[in-house]
């Protein structure tokens, strides 16, 4: 079956030849016409659009973010904040990048028309370190608005009045996850909270209820504030509504930013049509994909059950090529759709090796307050680094299990989670691999490329 | 603390963005370490008096994130990206050629006092792998002739700038 067309709403004008990231190119493709209208309409309009469209947040829980929306106190007379996640941190995610360099005043729009909704007076966006180019961009576009009565006092002449400020990361992947990212907003060490108490909807940025939403999906609000809630889930498939960037990277012919009505894909179309299928004389191995905390498929197994289809159960036989790249299908599957991020293996891949390299980012980013991630994160680096470059046992593949069933549910946080589903995903899927590795070492060429 | 006028005036500005003088830490180093070129022992109870803060309350900040840094680089910072996408295109080559161009070791400043090479986690370009970060630059597809033809042209630039200082 071919691919569907690809359906750029957030991307419409990414890699456009002649469109620039300043106001008046945005102002001429019609920028800010929809806020003008939003600050005219009853918030909790556009709150029950947000709602109907079954918009999920697309930073990786897929969480709805109407229900995010219902959340927030409203009564407790404190402020309400709006943060914007934008520290694209998880590995094969890149999508955020596109939209902040490009497209600044998309998702400065987005953020006025959903501070608005809310009742916000202030908001931040919380860019990652590593974007110094990104936060320059955005600190421009936000002074651009500014001027002209789009962000701060009075916005388009109401008597609502809004301020949005760059607060930039340093490096650190745990300010993605939210308590983290408001501790870290707080001008501390970005250890995430407990919840409860500390849910941001409560008790969030100085203890006031806060949003926190990730960039794109703060730029599906401007497309619903536009639209209506209904056209938006009309996109897509039932519960996987709007449209969906999946960015490819590893081992395909054409790595890069997709975007596809939500759950109209499937694994197969994208990576060998849209990307144009595996490296010369190579075949795919494995695939993560939700962001390299998603647990891997193999290529080759098969998932089995049933599932719903309106109102009908039926049965399905999938391979990984026949998966829809919906959040659901896929965590029926054992995984998740995560943030979007699809990382490629072929069959050039020893998944020790691909392992080790996934361990040693978890293991430098864990925050360190919880024992089990602190050091479980850091053994399962030490146990595969050293079965890599050091001795490798046959008995290391029960040792790394044993080490990674300890951590999930153990935590604070959900990297907890994050740093065991890859070893409890890569050992369940290539244990033979693991197994066979002190053998596999012994004949490995010299010069062949390392992951670790 | 002996900063530029601009930088002053800079801090004073972003501490105005928060309610909490305290969330303006990390701005605060971000801005000193633009100006001085790493975080100084001073810059530590500088900034906790600026904020009305501990000294410790800056510190354990400074020690959290991997950006900031407690020592001087080299002029070019050269951070190579380590993470799974860029490794499977050859990332460790990359990092490799640069340590190899300019004699030194990751995390290191080149005996040239030219280069900072260091490896970090993912730069979020995975789709045009491996990447480099080059200060503020980020350089795409990243094998390793073209990390010797960007070494080559930072050689180039400090040769020229140490015969224009002659």
């Amino acid at each position: 079956m071919p691919a569907p067309e690809q359906r750029r709403i957030i991307f419409q004008h990414i890699d456009e030849p002649g469109y620039s990231n300043d106001l008046a190119c945005y102002v001429r493709h019609g920028g800010y016409e929809v806020l003008k209208k939003a600050v005219t309409r009853p918030p909790a309009e556009l709150i029950d659009e947000v709602k109907k469209s079954g918009l999920r947040g697309r930073g990786g829980a897929g969480f709805p973010c109407g229900v995010k929306w219902g959340l927030v106190d409203r009564k407790s007379g404190k402020p309400i904040y709006l943060i914007v996640n934008a520290d694209e941190s998880e590995p094969g995610t890149f999508k955020d990048r596109y939209i902040i360099h490009q497209d600044p005043h998309q998702l400065i729009e987005g953020t006025m028309i959903s501070c608005f909704a809310n009742n916000v007076q202030q908001a931040y966006i919380y860019i990652r370190g590593e974007f110094p180019h990104g936060a320059r961009i955005l600190e421009k576009a936000l002074a651009e608005a500014r001027a002209a009565g789009f962000v701060g006092k009075n916005i388009c002449g109401t008597n609502y009045s809004c301020d949005i400020f760059v607060h930039r990361g340093a490096g650190a992947y745990i300010c993605g996850e939210e308590t983290g990212l408001i501790e870290s907003l707080e001008g501390k060490r970005a250890n995430p909270r407990i919840k409860p108490p500390y849910f941001p909807a409560v008790l969030g940025l100085y203890q006031c209820p806060t949003i926190v939403n990730n960039v794109e999906t703060l730029c599906h609000v401007k497309y619903i504030a536009e639209h209506g809630g209904e056209a938006f889930a009309k996109i897509g498939t039932p519960n996987n509504t709007g449209t969906r960037i999946f960015c490819v990277s590893g081992h395909v012919q054409r790595p890069g930013y997709y975007e596809f009505p939500a759950g109209t894909i499937t694994m197969g179309q994208l990576l060998y049509e849209v990307c144009g299928g595996p490296l010369p004389g190579r075949k795919f191995k494995a695939v993560i994909p939700g962001g390299s905390s998603a647990k891997i498929l193999r290529f080759g197994e098969r998932f089995k059950g049933k599932r719903k289809v309106g109102a009908d159960l039926v049965d399905y036989d999938w391979g990984v090529e026949d998966v829809p790249m919906d959040f659901d299908s896929l965590a029926m599957i054992g995984t998740m759709g995560g943030s979007g991020g699809v990382i490629v293996m072929d069959d050039s891949v020893n998944m020790v090796e691909a392992l080790a390299n996934i361990n040693a980012f978890y293991s430098h980013e864990s925050c360190g307050q919880c024992t089990p991630c602190r050091e479980g994160s850091l053994w399962m680096k030490k146990i595969t680094t050293r079965m890599v470059h050091g001795q490798a046992r046959a008995e290391d593949a029960a040792l790394l299990k044993g080490v990674a069933d300890q951590i999930p549910g153990r935590t604070i946080c959900a990297f907890g989670e994050a740093c065991s589903w890859p070893t409890q995903s890569f050992l369940a899927k290539f244990g033979d691999e693991f197994k066979q590795y002190p053998e596999t070492k012994k004949t490995k060429a010299a010069d062949s490329r390392a992951l670790v | 603390m002996n900063l530029k006028a601009e930088t002053l005036s800079r801090i004073d500005e972003v501490i105005t963005h928060y309610p909490v003088k305290r969330s303006a830490t990390l701005p605060l180093l971000h801005l000193i370490q633009e100006d001085v070129g790493y975080i100084p022992e001073e810059a530590i109870t500088w900034i906790a008096d600026k904020l009305g803060l501990q000294p410790i309350n800056v510190y354990e900040v400074v020690t959290f994130y991997p950006m900031f840094r407690r020592k001087p680089i080299g002029r070019r910072h050269i951070k190579v990206c380590r993470t799974l996408s860029c490794a499977l295109l050859g990332g460790y080559k990359t990092c490799a050629t640069f340590e190899k161009e300019f004699n030194t070791h990751c995390g290191e400043v080149s005996p040239d006092g030219e280069v900072t090479v260091e490896f970090v986690e993912c730069l979020a370009s995975c789709g045009t792998a491996p990447v480099v970060l080059i200060d503020d630059d980020l350089y795409e597809k990243v094998d390793e002739a073209r990390a010797k033809q960007i070494s080559d042209q930072i050689k180039a630039e400090a040769k020229t700038r140490k015969q224009a200082a002659s």
